[in-house]
């Protein structure tokens, strides 16, 4: 989305082509759209969208798809960092305006 | 606390009395959700886990899967008007669907463990339930068919259009699958964030009004009121500009790290205190730009948290690089606000 693009080449996202079967699951759950199935492949066309979510490598039935996944929180990393604890989330608004 | 959802009905199936729950809002759901925002009792805010029916359910109806966050839960029923569906509603702790998916709560064992308690398999004929799109990372769906025989599909992203989403045939657009992170959707969320630091704010108030009074002739209450009145109204705007302003105008600022905005905030908040002429001298003016910069630099950049497309390896590298930086410029902007204390407006030979 416009003007809501986050840093360039800093996600973990890989993905295995040769362990890749098609499915689409990746390309299903993905919120921004950083997976396309060409042929029976999955591609990934956006990899810097990316938000780490960790939800195609979860659904990957064959495991092609590795990503250190987590919630990319600047509190929740402070915290880490300067209490070695983590925080409850009872922080933040949460991203969950009208999400089903 | 568990929040009772007004003028509960209940339908009867297999013998069993299942809740119903209204499409419609009252008022004192609303109410409720305000509450939430402003971050009042948000992490009791629950509905009580389990199954509830929407309209008059039978056994080939949908089944829907939600969070027991009430936040989320009124989001969701208040869309599903006219439509005769199941609703499992897991116990994710009160937190709602993307988050709780993302620690887990919100997952296969806990949709698996579900899908037993409330028996399920003798509610309905098919073997398919539709689960947020968001509830993702937290979920494997073949798992899930592994272990109890549930299909897992996942619906839309928006609850808006689930009742679409059905009627295409359980098929979601590009655009209902795409997260989106709106103006509207950014502007409840500052309220949180203009309370989740508040108690810092006062603190730093009640320290410049004290330390306000200092001056080369020695300490006057006079000035401490003069000069802390002018500086928390610096910091109020520091901290609007980063919880707030930020926020809201976050695609149009420049830069893709929250801190660059966040500072972009802050040096035209300062740029503007500084033409109101409330930042004092030559030396307080920078001590207070630099002060200025940092909050708002600092603040906007724990709005990543709330955000919707920033990745926990994009923050800690914008926190390696952004975290000292900020640090160094508020120690400075606060070491240089003291000296002012001493130098600005008193100079004498």
């Amino acid at each position: 989305m416009k003007g809501q693009e986050y840093l360039k080449n800093a996600v973990t996202l890989e993905l295995d082509a040769d362990k890749c079967t098609g499915c689409g699951m990746c390309a299903t759950v993905c919120p921004h759209r950083v997976f396309e199935i060409e042929g029976k492949r999955a591609v990934i066309v956006d990899r810097d969208a990316c938000m780490e979510c960790g939800a195609c490598g979860r659904n990957c039935p064959v495991e092609a798809i590795t990503v250190r996944s987590g919630v990319g929180c600047a509190v929740a990393v402070l915290t880490r960092l300067l209490r070695g604890s983590e925080i409850t989330c009872d922080c933040c608004g949460g991203p969950h305006n009208g999400t089903f | 606390m568990v929040e009772k959802t007004d003028s509960l009905s209940f339908i009867t199936c297999n013998n069993r009395r299942i809740p119903r729950v209204p499409t419609e809002l009252v008022f004192a759901d609303r109410l409720g959700g305000w509450k939430a925002r402003w971050g009042i009792n948000r992490m009791k805010y629950l509905v009580e886990p389990g199954l509830y029916a929407v309209g008059n359910p039978d056994a080939d109806s949908v089944v829907l899967v939600s969070a027991n966050y009430k936040l989320s839960f009124d989001a969701l029923r208040k869309q599903l008007s006219g439509l005769d569906a199941w609703l499992m509603v897991l116990d994710t702790k009160g937190v709602n669907v993307w988050c709780a998916a993302g620690k887990g709560t919100f997952g296969t064992d806990e949709i698996v463990r579900r899908i037993e308690l409330v028996k399920l398999e003798k509610i309905v004929n098919h073997r398919r339930i539709i689960v947020p799109q968001l509830a993702a990372p937290g979920v494997a769906a073949h798992e899930v068919k592994k272990r109890c025989g549930f299909s897992v599909v996942y619906g839309p992203v928006r609850a808006a259009d689930i009742i679409a989403f059905i009627e295409a045939g359980m098929k979601a657009t590009e655009a209902m699958r795409r997260v989106r992170f709106s103006l509207h959707d950014r502007l409840v969320l500052t309220p949180m964030e203009f309370v989740m630091g508040a108690k810092y704010l006062v603190f730093s108030v009640a320290l410049l009004f004290i330390l306000a009074g200092l001056s080369a002739a020695g300490y006057s209450s006079d000035l401490a009121v003069k000069n802390g009145v002018r500086s928390a109204v610096n910091l109020l705007a520091a901290y609007l500009g980063g919880t707030v302003v930020g926020p809201v105008l976050l695609p149009w600022l420049p830069g893709r790290s929250f801190s660059f905005k966040g500072c972009f905030v802050g040096v035209v908040v300062g740029v503007v205190l500084m033409l109101l002429k409330l930042t004092g001298g030559r030396l307080e003016t920078i001590a207070w730009v630099l002060l200025v910069a940092a909050v708002a630099s600092f603040a906007t950049m724990n709005f990543t948290g709330a955000s919707t497309y920033t990745s926990l390896s994009g923050v800690k590298k914008e926190v390696r690089v952004a975290l000292p930086l900020q640090v160094i410029a508020a120690v400075l902007g606060a070491g240089m606000w003291v000296a002012s204390r001493f130098a600005d407006g008193t100079i004498r030979i």
